[in-house]
């Protein structure tokens, strides 16, 4: 049946065609609307949650932090303002405080470009001592087997649960470490290893002053 | 009555068979390359890569049978193409959701499945011409076969490159993992073997055929 009417009708009427493409699109739009409504809470949810697994990670003996952000050159809690719609949120760190209510030192997220796409990571910073306490990737893209060894090489990870940052943190070859500061890079993954370097210089450069501030008024 | 519902089952029986082994849309059609060189370094992202695929199939599918008759030759391809393009988003919406952790991994090919010749091609070749049975057994069938051998390579390459399967080891610490095989080369090593030994089998059979 529908075969004759097809060879039959030669040319659809282009009305027919405009009315086809607007309904699917139409339908198609709907049904794209109620999925991103639908999963949104639960997106930002797991976002949330990671993060939140992420601070407590590089902050050791942290069990609650509070969000802080810059304002007028300023750190000071964010105060729980629901931001609008599609705005990004501001850039923002967080301070752990251990059971006692005592800061036990900052999570600072930070990012940097890598070797295949921007890698994006949080580390722990103690002010009082200036060390690194601790750091995970929060995104990345890198190889798998050599650039994601920043990731899953213990050997390497290890060494950023104490790492001075003064002067500046510094990557060096293999076996090579002397320094408090110094970074041992990993073999065959380079680019990456100074990325997570160059992060964490960046975290710190970011931030270290509005901590001093926020530090003095406490 | 039996004589009507027989053939009717057999033929879906058939169209859902195809696509595992003799149709087998990577093995023997070498359809939708990008995801199966790209994603199948690990078993659990070729399955979750399959399992995507076989969501995004299944539903065009039978949206594409059931509106055959409305869509105008004209524009199919265009339509077909918004009904897939939908159900990559809402696939990709639901997988981030629900698993976070895969959907990182599988990045940005989640949304290239759009591109999958293999899902637009059952629909020009298959659901615009035929009823939603056949059109869901023929979509659950190509996508089977297309988990299965995502999963083939998947697996493979998981076992030698990182020595464990879905993350658990499989061999003690002596074992040196052969990297390369997680890495892009990997892919196409793998793939180059499994389609030898297909081919190899195919043609087996057809001599075999030949001689009787």
């Amino acid at each position: 049946m529908d075969d004759i009417k097809n060879t039959t009708t030669l040319e659809p009427s282009s009305s027919r065609l405009i009315a086809t493409l607007g309904i699917a699109g139409l339908l198609s739009g709907l049904l794209l609307v109620g999925a991103y409504l639908y999963t949104l809470p639960m997106i930002e949810a797991n976002k949330a949650a990671a993060l939140e697994r992420a601070i407590y990670k590089v902050l050791p003996s942290c069990t609650s932090f509070e969000t802080l952000v810059l304002t007028d050159g300023k750190l000071d809690v964010l105060k729980e303002v629901k931001a609008a719609a599609g705005s990004k949120p501001p850039k923002a760190i967080y301070a752990g405080h251990d059971d006692a209510g005592k800061l036990v030192g900052f999570a600072i997220p930070s990012d940097e470009p890598g070797f295949q796409d921007v890698i994006a990571g949080i580390m722990g910073y103690q002010p009082e001592t200036k060390t690194i306490v601790g750091f995970e990737v929060l995104d990345s893209k890198e190889t798998p087997g050599l650039g994601d060894k920043i990731i899953k090489d213990q050997a390497f990870t290890v060494q950023f649960e104490s790492l001075s940052v003064e002067p500046v943190i510094v990557s060096v070859k293999k076996g090579e470490k002397k320094n408090p500061n110094e970074v041992e890079a990993i073999t065959g993954a380079t680019i990456s290893s100074k990325t997570v370097v160059k992060l964490l210089n960046k975290g710190i450069g970011e931030w270290k002053g509005a901590i001093e501030g926020y530090l003095k008024t406490q | 009555m039996n004589q009507t519902t027989e053939p009717i089952t057999n033929r879906t029986a058939e169209e859902f068979l195809k696509g595992l082994w003799k149709e087998n849309p990577v093995f023997v059609m070498v359809l939708g390359m990008c995801p199966v060189l790209a994603v199948t370094n690990t078993a659990i992202n070729s399955l979750a890569m399959g399992l995507a695929t076989m969501f995004v199939l299944v539903f065009s599918s039978l949206l594409v049978s059931l509106f055959r008759n409305w869509i105008p030759g004209p524009v199919r391809i265009t339509t077909f193409i918004i009904i897939i393009a939908t159900m990559v988003t809402v696939i990709d919406f639901l997988l981030a959701a629900v698993v976070p952790d895969i959907h990182k991994e599988l990045g940005a090919f989640i949304a290239l499945i759009v591109v999958n010749c293999l899902i637009l091609g059952r629909q020009e070749a298959f659901a615009s011409k035929n009823n939603v049975k056949l059109a869901l057994a023929d979509a659950f069938g190509m996508s089977a076969g297309f988990v299965f051998a995502l999963f083939c390579i998947g697996a493979i390459r998981e076992i030698l490159g990182s020595g464990s399967l879905f993350n658990i080891p499989l061999f003690g610490s002596t074992f040196e993992p052969w990297v390369v095989m997680i890495l892009p080369p990997g892919g196409f090593f793998t793939l180059g073997f499994l389609l030898l030994f297909f081919n190899w089998r195919k043609e087996r059979k057809e001599r075999a055929k030949e001689v009787i």
